[in-house]
């Protein structure tokens, strides 16, 4: 087994410098938090939304490398995307993370810099880790017509 | 001279060849991703000897029946070992008397056994459960759920930065008002020995009843639950070289004897009739249904192996092997070790500076090394020290220097790949 598909460079320099974090944008009215009872981790995903529109967004909370480096990824893929751009790609993200066997090169091109999370797939055990900050993001999606209001 | 420095323990030096003890477990031997298995997660589960592989594939083979019932020669076969199996357990934590042996699946079932067969009935309103900061959740939960049931209150002794049991504080908590003391005897996520013997003669002079969480301190110390003096001990046959799904719960017979049934069905009772049913004798009142007969006789050929090796020359082995590997982990700059009581046994238990136990499992496992990383099912202890996960290395009668030396290695290796 190849560590260095797991821990590639760009996964460590996330991890080392997670974008995004911790954050809790100005005028934050989407927000979740999600939790992996297996290993005590748990990251918030904050979301300013407007007219369907992410302006900013940013998590906060403690996980390992792999949650980290994905919710960090995440954050800097969905600042100024629609929010129906958000759902397409965690549907993209998702399938292509629990799906078995290879991804085929048209999914892993759509998934530009994201397709460095794929490497988890090798480690069953850790698909968890990248899906948390996904899962976590799309609760707070789900939660567009009941805002949270900061201060 | 000082004559105690000069004392050297009599247990079973020079007797005890780790490498021949190898030789008794099959699993122990393969490649795991390209290096040798070093097997540091006994904490949650041990390996099993070539004895307990062949005493289970020997009673599937020659003598499967179901037992108490049959009057044919495999039932007797069956029958026979099964509570021979329960006098080896008796004798190996020195119960006064074989009915005081009720298997149960585990420590977990043990527990909840008590804490519903003698709590429930017996706890009111307002009255106390004590308990200690290091429990597992099995030794919280079934608490937690009679306190729901009766409306007793959960008391919680605090334990030091060390990871001691807090003793003063413990007998303070103590009062007129507790009627229950459970506490863990070895803890599975700090290593922690627990002084029971103590902890009990206080409990009692307040007139509570005791219960000790075995599991993780029967594969290491010495356990004679007389002479500690608890009225329940409970411990898993899967964490002392035993098959999984079974285990031991040890009470004192006045008590048991006392208890309503925990579950009904086949083999608890003497007679049946729609109108009244009178229940079995001890132990069978309280293993309804047919039990893990296998597995019985399983736990008892593990108690024998670990029996035969000598208790106190696997625990003089096993501290020497911790002892050094302690040592090694601690110089590593950035580590931090979760548990540092003088009493302490098996387990290694740290923190990396800026890596998560998760990614450090990660990494070790591409090394071939099996460690625990996460909360270990003691979250409240997890809080207590402030993190979400700690990773775990915990030894085994089979453990080597050699192993702790690939351990360090393999946590060099971590460190080199999240340098900063």
């Amino acid at each position: 087994m190849d560590l260095r598909a797991l821990y590639e460079e760009v996964i460590l320099d996330h991890n080392r410098n997670p974008r995004n974090y911790p954050k809790r944008p100005e005028g934050t009215n989407h927000t979740a938090e999600g939790h992996n009872p297996l290993c005590g981790d748990h990251v918030s995903v904050h979301l300013r939304v407007e007219n369907g529109m992410i302006q900013d967004v940013g998590f906060e909370g403690d996980g390992c490398a792999i949650s980290t480096a994905s919710a960090s990824l995440m954050t800097e893929a969905l600042k100024g995307k629609s929010e129906a751009d958000a759902k397409v790609l965690f549907d993209r993200i998702h399938d292509a993370l629990m799906a078995d066997g290879v991804t085929s090169q048209q999914v892993t091109e759509s998934l530009g810099k994201l397709a460095v999370l794929l490497g988890v797939k090798e480690y069953p055990m850790r698909v968890k880790c990248a899906t948390l900050p996904w899962h976590t993001l799309q609760a707070a999606l789900k939660r567009f017509d009941e805002p949270v209001t900061t201060e | 001279m000082n004559e105690a420095k000069l004392h050297i323990p009599a247990r079973g030096r020079n007797l005890f060849d780790v490498n021949e003890v190898r030789k008794d477990f099959p699993v122990l031997h393969q490649m795991v991703n390209g290096h040798p298995l070093v097997y540091l997660d006994n904490g949650a589960t041990s390996q099993k000897p070539r004895a307990v592989i062949d005493t289970v594939s020997h009673y599937y083979e020659t003598y499967n029946a179901n037992i108490h019932r049959g009057v044919h020669f495999l039932s007797e076969n069956a029958t026979r070992e099964y509570e021979a199996a329960r006098d080896t357990a008796q004798k190996f934590i020195n119960a006064a008397d074989r009915r005081e042996v009720i298997y149960v699946r585990g420590t977990t079932e043990g527990i909840n056994l008590v804490a519903q067969a003698y709590g429930r009935p017996r706890l009111k309103a307002d009255d106390e459960i004590v308990i200690s900061t290091m429990e597992h959740h099995s030794n919280i939960v079934p608490w937690q759920m009679l306190c729901q049931q009766t409306g007793a209150k959960l008391k919680v002794v605090p334990v030091t930065d060390e990871g001691e049991f807090e003793f003063e504080a413990y007998l303070k908590l103590l009062g007129p008002k507790t009627r229950i003391v459970a506490t863990v005897h070895l803890s599975n996520s700090l290593g922690t020995i627990n002084p029971v013997k103590k902890i009990v003669e206080a409990a009692k002079a307040q007139g509570a009843m005791t219960l000790l969480d075995g599991a993780q301190s029967v594969p290491h110390i010495p356990v004679d639950v007389q002479d500690i003096g608890c009225d329940f001990y409970a411990f898993s046959g899967h964490k002392v070289f035993g098959p999984t799904g079974i285990g031991v719960l040890y009470g004192r017979q006045e008590l048991l004897d006392d208890m309503e049934p925990y579950q009904g069905g086949g083999d608890m009772i003497r007679t049946v009739s729609f109108e009244e049913t009178t229940y079995n004798d001890l132990p069978h009142k309280f293993e309804a249904g047919t039990p893990n007969i296998v597995g019985a006789i399983g736990l008892a050929a593990a108690l024998d192996y670990v029996s035969n090796l000598g208790i106190d020359a696997i625990a003089a082995h096993e501290d020497d092997v911790v002892a050094y590997a302690t040592e090694k982990v601690a110089d590593i700059p950035g580590i931090r070790i979760i548990g540092t009581a003088p009493e302490k046994s098996g387990i290694i238990s740290f923190l990396m500076d800026g890596v998560h136990p998760h990614d450090i499992g990660t990494v070790l496992d591409s090394q071939g090394i099996a460690i625990r990383a996460g909360h270990h099912c003691t979250m409240p202890l997890m809080k207590r020290f402030g993190v979400a996960a700690t990773s775990r290395a915990s030894f085994a009668l089979y453990n080597t220097k050699e192993e702790a030396d690939a351990l360090v290695a393999g946590i060099w290796k971590v460190k080199e790949m999240f340098k900063r």
